[in-house]
């Protein structure tokens, strides 16, 4: 009582603000707090949401770089469901997608369990696993483009060393052996996100459970399948979207590293979305593969959403 | 069985394991070193040797004249767009994230909402029209432009984060502040932002990174080589002239890209690591 009557005086010694102080108080923060959030409010809607919308319509016109562009309905999008080049970067973005997921998956988990421990050296080896994340992709590839030339480049010298391959060959003359050399630098410049994401899962398993287990008998694979993978679950979908989704929308690797080669093999989505939009000028045409693709990467996102939700209620 | 393959393998097998899979992790960097550091003899040696016999800087040198171009011309570029696009996201966050966080005014929730919805967007699918928009503005092939375009990619995150930093401020606190006197905009000042600095710093730095390393928005939005930020400058050292890549001259402009975020990274790696996880958890 003798507090609240306190507060009240001193808010009365307070000069010119009569009864209706702590409304009108009130009032003027949420104007602050709009005004504080209009510029970034403003910068969303000017070059996100706008662009967005755009893309939509954009994707139902026939738009030239140059001149006029004409409505056209759904023409672009029957024109991508029948259009070679599109389909087959499509293919070649599912192809790279499943095969790099697995391999991030299987290597950032091994390198997750040898640095659980969390004592220093184990904390030292997660920072180097970790350190190439902190690169930009692109510049890793014009990296690993070097390293992987034939007879200049140390990766090729050590793979001919090793007699992995011949003494005349060239790493980016074969679609499977341009694409494992772009698999190598993605997983070297990724997989220690992934190990930090396992690793926070692995973490979050209390070690009793798994004691628990090999009191009662069960062998390390058993014990690896049956406890510490489905408790994961979480972690393991959140890790297998971030890859799928990345995989998906893979462009810097592809560009730099195999300029879509050989004869067109390694176009991915966005190279095609891109080699149509800006080296062909079919922006409308570009824009319903825009489009297209978010489709494809909502259903991944929804799927993801599933597998989590799933996971809750057991 | 994961706790357990620490105990079981050999202590001498770790240590091997994981020393060899360093040398692995790091021999890239070494090779980019190597590489920029040596004479244009060692660099043509097949088979190419590990360390240059005389190290020199003269692949850097080169990098004064690729094709008419300077690029520490375009090194200056990405620290301009970098950094004022990392201060302009930090501000802009910091404010709204206060905003939607602390003051609950109508339509708060819708702005929140609408920023954790573009995550699900790829940029890529919407950089046609942020051509054309560009265009439209006149800000086509201007840094400022692409600046623009990085502070809107990566203030949705960073709202995210400086939102949370401000909701778990105590109330007590802003108003222990506004009874001793504060004004609003003082007590945000000298009693908030001390307490939001590591939401502050992770937000930058993630703005940091994701620009500085930033390719294809790039090389879509800016066409004058002489406005080209460093990543899409690559492409032009690895063009070559006269059908020669000048591959010692391409991993010194490599390692111009490359070793700041390393020092960043090694400087401050704790919040890099925590912005990576909750930027996946989000």
């Amino acid at each position: 009582m003798s507090t609240s009557t306190a507060s009240l005086d001193q808010k009365r010694a307070l000069p010119r603000r009569g009864g209706a102080r702590p409304r009108s108080l009130n009032r003027r923060r949420q104007i602050l707090g709009a005004l504080f959030t209009l510029p970034t409010a403003v910068m969303i809607a000017t070059f996100f949401l706008v662009p967005l919308g755009m893309t939509f319509w954009m994707s139902f016109n026939q738009w030239p770089l140059l001149g006029k562009h004409k409505w056209i309905g759904l023409e672009n999008y029957s024109a991508a469901l029948s259009d070679p080049n599109f389909l087959q970067a499509l293919q070649f973005t599912l192809e790279y997608t499943v095969v790099i997921t697995p391999i991030l998956l299987v290597l950032g988990f091994g390198l997750a369990a040898l640095v659980k421990r969390g004592n220093r050296p184990a904390r030292f080896f997660q920072s180097v696993y970790f350190l190439p994340v902190a690169i930009g992709l692109a510049s890793g590839s014009f990296l690993w483009l070097f390293m992987a030339q034939s007879q200049i480049g140390p990766m090729w010298d050590l793979m001919r060393r090793i007699g992995l391959i011949g003494a005349k060959s060239n790493l980016f003359a074969g679609h499977w052996s341009s694409l494992m050399v772009v698999i190598a630098m993605v997983t070297w410049k990724v997989v220690g996100l992934q190990m930090l994401l396992l690793l926070a899962g692995l973490q979050s398993i209390p070690d009793e459970v798994t004691e628990a287990a090999r009191v009662d008998g069960a062998s390390g694979w058993q014990r690896l399948w049956h406890i510490t993978v489905p408790l994961m679950r979480p972690t393991l979908a959140l890790v297998l979207v971030f890859s799928v989704a990345g995989s998906l929308l893979a462009f810097d690797q592809f560009y730099i590293m195999t300029s879509g080669g050989p004869s067109n093999s390694t176009i991915t989505a966005v190279y095609s979305i891109y080699r149509y939009s800006f080296i062909q000028f079919k922006l409308g045409y570009g824009a319903a593969l825009s489009v297209l693709l978010m489709v494809i990467l909502a259903m991944v996102s929804a799927v993801q959403m599933l597998l989590l939700r799933n996971t809750d209620h057991t | 069985m994961i706790s357990d393959i620490r105990r079981s393998l050999p202590r001498a097998a770790w240590w091997t394991l994981n020393v060899a899979l360093t040398v692995l992790f790091l021999s890239p960097l070494v090779v980019m070193a190597s590489m920029a550091l040596k004479s244009s003899g060692d660099q043509g040696h097949i088979p190419p040797t590990l360390l240059p016999s005389h190290p020199t800087w003269a692949n850097f040198r080169k990098l004064t004249s690729v094709q008419g171009l300077n690029i520490f011309h375009n090194l200056l570029n990405s620290i301009m767009v970098s950094v004022s696009a990392t201060l302009l996201v930090v501000l802009l966050a910091s404010m709204a994230g206060y905003g939607i966080a602390r003051t609950k005014f109508p339509g708060a929730g819708i702005v929140f909402f609408v920023a954790l919805a573009s995550f699900m967007i790829p940029f890529q699918a919407i950089l046609t029209p942020l051509y054309m928009l560009l265009k439209n503005m006149g800000l086509n092939d201007s840094l400022v432009g692409l600046t623009l375009v990085y502070v809107t990619f990566n203030l949705p995150f960073a709202l995210f984060i400086m939102r949370n930093a401000f909701a778990s401020v105590p109330q007590t606190l802003e108003e222990a502040a506004r009874v001793d006197g504060c004004g609003t905009i003082r007590a945000i000042v000298q009693i908030m932002v001390p307490i939001v600095k590591p939401g502050l710093i992770t937000a930058g730095l993630m703005a940091f990174f994701n620009t500085w390393n930033e390719f294809f928005a790039a090389l879509i939005l800016i066409t004058s080589q002489e406005k080209f930020t460093l990543p899409v400058t690559l492409t032009m050292v690895a063009s070559g002239s006269f059908g020669q890549i000048d591959w010692g001259s391409l991993q010194a402009g490599v390692a111009l890209t490359i070793i700041p975020c390393i020092v960043i990274y090694l400087l401050l790696q704790r919040y890099y690591v925590s912005g990576m996880l909750s930027g996946a958890l989000k």
